[in-house]
């Protein structure tokens, strides 16, 4: 992949558009179409703003600029014995570091690892005013200012183009392996709350037609008494978590409506067939009541409920009045924070 | 603003004991940690419920009156100095842990409870939480969460922002924000990141529901001494490189190691240039393994003398040295001024011998106890305020530390924040534009600047009276930008 530093058009050109109140959307590989499903504007890519800044493995830090494949890094990172802590996940193959932070969506091991706000250590990045600024760095421990740069992850470009972004990256832990228990729904959701209240090596769970995967990560030892802990069987299927992470998995091409619902772990489930992540806090719910009852249901649960595929919305006043600070044109992804937030 | 009309509204919404406006008691409130800087207030707050912070907060938003959020006082940057005109809104009475939820391994606390006290509320279930800073026995969850504090421990387990889950904030606009919860992500922008660390001044936090984690069951802590700063700091740098990341790792130099054997006779070998105290957890077997190999690594880096503890007494007496450091610091000089800039670890050892040159050139003696592992310095300036001169002499030379962190690729502040006191460093750190994005967030929540005005955030007219036109690694940063 050819190194490219393409900051200098980009900033430009959202100088430009900001000048003329033209808006923009911002494209990275087009890996998660669905997520910027109601943005209109000239399109702006991202993907020939390339390039890996500075990698030192012993500080634990990788920076690059957006427009970097995640596969180029995960191979990059992999040679050195590291990875991403929040697992992105690369959709269709693909995916940006800058739009992996913008989505902000982590992979299996986000309870345990960390989400990808989490890692993120500082940006790079352009305003809808056309103005380049950093926020954050490269260090561990920065309170230097309000943390912008933590503000981008999820903010689907909203408050601005990321040209550049420094992540903590982690070791590879020596040894992985999965059990698999067989479990109905009920049982499944206590016994990942068991395990989140005794120091057990888990970096992943999965719950999915009646078999609880779970995976556990470390020294060799550690894994060893950890399978011993949890129980169940090996499964040897060394693509699942991938499967699991790129949401591949059978549920996600059903042509009945997919939920997301996002919940504390231990609470109550919707239906039996409920396929269950993160010990619980992520669930995916196939059903076709009707939305008004899914989403009662989530709030039930002190949860929230979203159409999988769909992009994110932005809809109370405070994140109406963000967006201004930063963008006060409605020059960059417009469309995402609702005008009507604004009440 | 009249003041008697003020007071007058807040006597009416709050009960007597919830107002100070005696001069002998306002006297504690007039500084936090940072004790140089200090500012009497002309009344201070105790609300007792939610109910009645809002009453305050919306009578001195309708009033014009300036309010300094305050939780137990320990914030070692001036965040919670009264500013004149200014009430101090004291949040030490909200201190119920309101619910402990064993299922979801959360506890959901008001702003005012201790640090330390969530963890003692749910030792008995094999949970704590996590993020330990020194003065953990004081300071509060919200003052935690406005600075994003972080402890020995962040290293494995992170900083605030890595263990809260929830918050409820309530603005200056009288608005109720309520941010997150028990679960792991929530729609719209990240303002529980963006509420972390923002030094009170983008809202009062009202409610913290923060991450329990289970106990490790096995730890062990050692010790390694080295005969120069370098090797010591090599070997830190070796231990990332082995990919181990270790619970907590501790620097002491020199100074440092004198001041703590004489004050609590921890066993640190006072031959030592510096030494590291490692602690790794987990699980028996695991321990077993990566003691081995961390051993290995710090012996290859040249370490002396190496102490390992395996038993919890064994462990409180080798980390009772690190503990004791700040107060040790009292016995060696009157005062002293505790720094708190980052690095990258490589630049450690380099950045450790610059602070010693400056230490020559100015006069004043410093020891240096901080977070390797994190790349977080804590250098302690020794002075003595009563020599004429001294003070101005001590925070000049920590300005200038500041300074040699940003050059090194690191940042002003990791975790005391910026406050009163590390204004003047920020313009060094940012640029106008980055400034001026700061102040429209404040605007964001705080159109009338009424939250702990004047702190975190210079103003452009500040950086440019400075000549904030200061050189970054010999280069001027956006050598095109205009200048104030
Ligand atoms: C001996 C000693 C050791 C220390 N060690 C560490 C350490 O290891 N790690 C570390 O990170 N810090 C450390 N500190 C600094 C300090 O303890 C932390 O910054 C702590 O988080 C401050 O909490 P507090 O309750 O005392 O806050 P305060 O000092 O009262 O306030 C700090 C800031 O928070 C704001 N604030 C307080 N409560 C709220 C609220 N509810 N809502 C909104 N804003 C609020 C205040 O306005 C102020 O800006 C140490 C301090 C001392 C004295």
């Amino acid at each position: 992949m050819p190194e490219r530093d393409d900051s200098v058009r980009l900033t430009q050109v959202i100088g430009e558009a900001s000048s003329s109140r033209q808006r923009l959307s911002i494209v990275g590989s087009g890996s998660k179409p669905w997520l910027s499903a109601p943005i209109e504007g000239q399109l702006l890519s991202v993907a020939e703003h390339t390039g890996i800044i500075e990698y030192r493995p012993e500080e634990l830090v990788i920076t690059a600029r957006s427009g970097t494949p995640l596969r180029e890094i995960n191979q990059l990172l992999a040679q050195h014995r590291q990875r991403l802590p929040f697992e992105p996940p690369c959709f269709r193959g693909l995916g940006t570091l800058g739009g992996a932070v913008a989505a902000g969506i982590a992979g299996p091991a986000r309870p345990w690892c960390g989400s990808v706000r989490d890692a993120v250590l500082g940006v790079e990045m352009v305003n809808g005013l056309g103005e380049r600024l950093t926020f954050g760095g490269q260090v561990m421990k920065n309170v230097a200012g309000y943390d912008l740069s933590r503000l981008q992850v999820g903010a689907m470009g909203t408050l601005g183009l990321l040209l550049s972004v420094s992540v903590r990256v982690s070791p590879e832990p020596q040894v992985e392996r999965t059990q698999v228990l067989e479990l109905s729904a009920d049982d499944a959701v206590g016994t990942m709350r068991r395990w989140a209240r005794v120091s057990l090596p888990i970096t992943a769970t999965c719950y999915i037609d009646g078999l609880l995967h779970v995976r556990l990560s470390g020294a060799e030892s550690s894994v060893l008494s950890g399978a011993d802990g949890v129980g169940g069987k090996v499964w040897d299927d060394p693509l699942f978590w991938a499967t699991v992470r790129d949401r591949e998995l059978a549920l996600f091409k059903t042509v009945d409506p997919l939920w997301r619902i996002s919940c504390p772990p231990a609470a109550l489930l919707p239906a039996t067939d409920v396929a269950l992540e993160w010990g619980g806090a992520q669930r995916w719910w196939r059903t076709s009541m009707p939305e008004d009852e899914v989403l009662a249901y989530a709030e039930s649960v002190a949860g929230v409920a979203q159409r999988a595929w769909s992009s994110p919305v932005f809809t109370t006043p405070h994140m109406h009045r963000l967006k201004q600070a930063f963008d006060p044109h409605d020059v960059l992804n417009s469309g995402l924070v609702h005008a009507d937030a604004a009440a | 603003m009249s003041r008697p009309l003020v007071r007058e509204l807040l006597r009416s919404n709050l009960p007597a004991r919830c107002l100070i406006t005696e001069p002998a008691a306002l006297k504690p409130y007039e500084t936090d940690g940072l004790t140089a800087i200090r500012e009497v207030p002309w009344l201070v707050a105790l609300p007792e419920t939610e109910v009645q912070l809002k009453a305050v907060m919306r009578i001195c938003a309708q009033h014009a009156v300036p309010i300094v959020p305050r939780g137990a006082g320990t914030g070692l940057s001036g965040g919670a100095r009264p500013v004149r005109d200014g009430i101090v809104l004291g949040l030490s009475k909200l201190d119920k842990i309101l619910e402990i939820d064993l299922d979801n391994c959360v506890a959901r606390v008001q702003p005012g409870v201790r640090n330390l006290a969530i963890s003692e509320a749910v030792a008995e279930h094999g949970l704590y939480y996590a993020p330990d800073p020194s003065s953990q026995i004081a300071c509060s969850i919200g003052g935690n969460v406005a600075e994003n504090a972080g402890g020995v421990h962040c290293l494995k387990y992170g900083l605030t922002v890595h263990n809260v889950l929830g918050l409820k904030v309530v603005t200056m606009r009288g608005d109720t924000l309520t941010i997150g919860g028990k679960g792991l992500d929530y729609p719209g922008y990240d303002l529980l990141a963006l509420m972390c660390g923002s030094e009170g001044m983008l809202g009062v936090v009202t409610e913290v529901t923060v991450k329990l984690l289970p106990e490790p069951p096995a730890k062990v802590v050692m010790l390694a001494a080295y005969r120069s700063l370098k090797e010591a700091a090599d070997a830190v740098t070796d231990i990332f490189r082995q990919g181990v990341v270790p619970a907590g790792l501790e620097m002491m130099d020199k100074l440092a190691i004198q001041a703590a054997e004489d004050f609590v006779h921890a066993g640190y070998p006072r031959a030592a240039a510096a030494i590291l105290l490692c602690e790794l957890d987990g699980n028996a077997a695991e321990i077993a393994d990566l003691e081995n190999l961390v051993v290995r690594i710090l012996e290859d880096a040249g370490a002396f003398e190496i102490q390992r503890a395996h038993d919890a007494d064994a462990q409180a007496r080798l980390w009772q040295g690190r503990k004791a450091a700040f107060p040790a610091m009292g016995r060696m000089a009157p005062d002293y001024y505790c720094m708190d800039g980052t690095i990258p670890r490589r630049q450690l050892s380099q950045v450790l011998h610059a602070i010693a040159e400056l230490s020559e050139s100015f006069g004043l003696l410093v020891a240096n106890v901080f977070h390797a592992g994190d790349g977080n310095l804590h250098p302690l300036i020794l002075y003595d305020a009563n020599v004429p001169g001294e003070l101005d002499k001590a925070e000049d030379m920590g300005g200038k530390i500041l300074e040699l962190c940003v050059a090194a690729g690191g940042s002003v502040t990791g975790e005391h924040g910026v406050g009163v006191e590390k204004l003047d460093q920020m313009c060094v750190q940012f640029n106008a534009a980055e400034l001026r994005q700061f102040e429209r967030v404040k605007e964001a929540f705080d159109p009338e600047r009424l939250l702990n005005p004047g702190k975190a955030i210079p103003t452009l007219t500040r950086c440019s009276e400075l000549g904030g036109m200061h050189v970054h690694g010999g280069k001027l940063p956006f050598p095109k930008m205009e200048r104030f």
